[in-house]
């Protein structure tokens, strides 16, 4: 595989701005809920339904899919976006996030919506689970050619199930499963170089027995090539260290950790609309 | 449906582990089912599986925290996924991740807590898991498993294979008799009379136990007998959901009621009991239990002393019932 064309980054580029808008206006409507991380991986999420996933929103329970594990389930609004814009359920459904009643719970449940692998919140449990997926992939003897996509914030890097999970990701050289960490570099209550420094991740990932890349988290070239890269290396599992900027799209959200875990009021909300919307216009009427 | 050599000097013993290692290995046959285990094959009875479905058995080193995601993972592709560890480390280290991982995601993943309660003895009280049937029942889709003897370990562990829900399943390392026979039936959620008194009694007691300790409860009665005191004891297998329907009908039938379970009183089988009995069938109950301490090193025989739960105790517990 090459690169995507230009008309293909547009699509996506557009996609995702749909994504960002809702993800906005859910958080909203919810009152509550992360800002940040939705936003900042909206690229990614665009760019695994709408280009890269073997996936088929009409048959969620499809056997040969690729599945999506979303470890740090904070950042569902975007995954929910990200659905809802697939097929998977209404796009309206979006604006009942977090209230009562709704199939989008504040953290993802599994059996609550189509379209979710697992059930998420507490940090650090993703990548075992996308690591038990893969080594029945490894076990079957006549299995669809099918991928393990594990998505991680680098907040939860600091619990030590991700570590286990690395360790026995490299005894098993699982290539099959392609892990995202989102590097945005902040969580909580700061930078993850001062709550509790991570560098050199690249560095501490290799010496696990991990082929790492990294990019840039909001360039669709760089994502797909990645993970394009990622298939073709067999004897190693791969890590993409997608450097991101979080909440991406709206300049006063863009690299503060004060949008990790809150939503926008309605003023704020709607300045952030109105910036996403002449990005939009400036994307749609350039030429291609 | 009791071993014949029960209470003869041809007493047989086993520990539950071993009875758990034997049911694997007659289940392995079934393609679905997979082993995983953190470091301690031999210890956890794991080796028998392993040995014959190497393929299916997965070292996981000592990454409790992880081995129940993976785990969950392997279950959500439709496999049947044992995790074995000491109930110290497993579940008590990873209780979070069995909540939500497990339990919430609602994937059929077994649980094996191996060498729980104070009998494992000499490596002291941070391998004694006490607390484990309380952290395990107070979560919703779960269902806990605490086996009497080597025999009933084996066939719940068989019983797992379609049981399409989490499951904990808690063991113990000593050897302990064969209370049961080879013809014994496991019955899912069920409890069942495990001795009856030989003739009428004017005062009749109940004692509801599970687990080896359930042999110091038939003891008790029996010496209770000869003293005139009727006992009855009830082996309660299935912790969660416990079997309410029994217990309605069998509370009738006694005037007090004594739980026996090498547990902390607070939280295991006999709070069970008392929290469903209190608002259907209020009645005087006693448990029996490890009373808000820790465990210490030293051998079954002398814990089992120092923390009350022999025959001779028991025996004491129920005479206090009877006033």
């Amino acid at each position: 595989m090459n690169s995507l064309t230009d008309v293909e980054v547009k699509a996506l580029t557009l996609r995702a701005e749909d994504i960002r808008e809702n993800i906005i206006k859910m958080l909203l409507s919810a009152g509550s809920g992360h800002t940040a991380g939705p936003l900042g991986m909206a690229d990614i999420f665009t760019c695994l339904y709408f280009r890269l996933l073997n996936h088929n929103p009409k048959h969620p329970a499809w056997n040969q899919r690729d599945r999506v594990i979303l470890s740090n389930g904070h950042i569902a609004p975007v995954l929910y976006a990200t659905l809802a814009f697939a097929g998977y359920f209404p796009v309206g459904e979006l604006k009942t996030l977090r209230a009562f009643g709704t199939r989008l719970q504040g953290h993802p449940h599994r059996e609550s919506l189509p379209g979710l692998e697992t059930t998420s919140g507490p940090l650090g449990c993703g990548l075992s689970q996308a690591i038990g997926m893969a080594l029945i992939d490894k076990f079957e003897e006549h299995k669809p050619d099918r991928y393990f996509y594990c998505l991680m914030g680098d907040g939860e890097m600091d619990e030590g199930q991700v570590w286990e999970s690395f360790l026995l990701l490299g005894k098993n050289k699982l290539n099959k499963v392609i892990s995202i960490i989102d590097r945005n570099t902040i969580q909580i209550d700061g930078f993850t170089e001062d709550v509790l420094p991570l560098e050199p991740l690249k560095d501490k990932l290799e010496s696990f027995n991990l082929n790492v890349i990294e990019i840039d988290g909001h360039n669709f070239r760089d994502i797909a090539g990645a993970v394009w890269q990622a298939k073709s290396i067999l004897n190693k599992p791969t890590v993409i260290i997608a450097h991101t900027i979080p909440g991406r799209g709206v300049k006063d959200f863009e690299g503060n950790f004060n949008w990790h875990g809150k939503a926008p009021n309605e003023e704020e909300a709607k300045e952030a609309l109105k910036e996403l919307r002449s990005f939009r216009g400036k994307v749609t009427h350039s030429g291609d | 449906m009791l071993n014949k050599n029960l209470f003869t000097i041809n007493e047989e013993e086993k520990p539950t582990r071993e009875g758990f290692g034997e049911g694997l290995l007659s289940i392995g046959k079934d393609e679905r089912v997979m082993a995983l285990c953190a470091d301690l094959t031999d210890s956890v009875k794991m080796n028998l599986f392993k040995k014959e479905y190497p393929k299916r058995f997965f070292e996981m080193g000592i990454t409790e925290q992880a081995m129940s995601g993976v785990a969950s993972g392997m279950a959500s592709m439709g496999y049947v996924p044992f995790i074995a560890s000491y109930a110290m480390f497993s579940p008590g280290r990873n209780w979070e991740q069995i909540r939500t991982t497990i339990c919430y995601n609602n994937q059929p993943v077994k649980i094996i807590g191996a060498h729980a309660g104070v009998s494992v003895g000499p490596d002291g009280a941070t391998h004694q898991a006490i607390e484990d049937i309380a952290l395990m029942r107070v979560i919703p889709n779960m269902n806990v498993f605490v086996p009497c003897d080597y025999i009933e370990a084996r066939e719940i562990t068989k019983t797992m294979l379609d049981f399409n829900h989490p499951a904990y399943i808690r063991l113990t390392r000593e050897n302990t008799p064969v209370i049961l026979d080879e013809n014994y039936k496991f019955f899912l959620g069920k409890a069942y009379i495990i001795h009856l008194p030989k003739k009428e009694f004017n005062y009749r007691v109940g004692i509801i136990s599970c687990g080896p300790v359930i042999y110091e409860a038939m003891k008790a009665a029996r010496l209770l007998e000869k003293e005139g005191i009727g006992v009855t004891v009830v082996n309660m297998p299935t912790v969660k959901p416990l079997d309410t329907s029994f217990l309605l009908r069998f509370v009738k039938n006694v005037q007090s009621l004594v739980t026996v379970e090498e547990h902390q009183v607070a939280g295991g089988l006999g709070s069970a009991v008392a929290e469903f009995l209190s608002e259907h069938h209020p009645m005087k109950i006693v448990r029996v239990g490890i009373e808000d301490r820790f465990g210490q090193s030293g051998k079954m025989k002398d814990l089992y002393e120092e923390y009350g739960l022999t025959a001779k105790h028991i025996v004491e517990k129920v005479k206090s019932v009877i006033v």
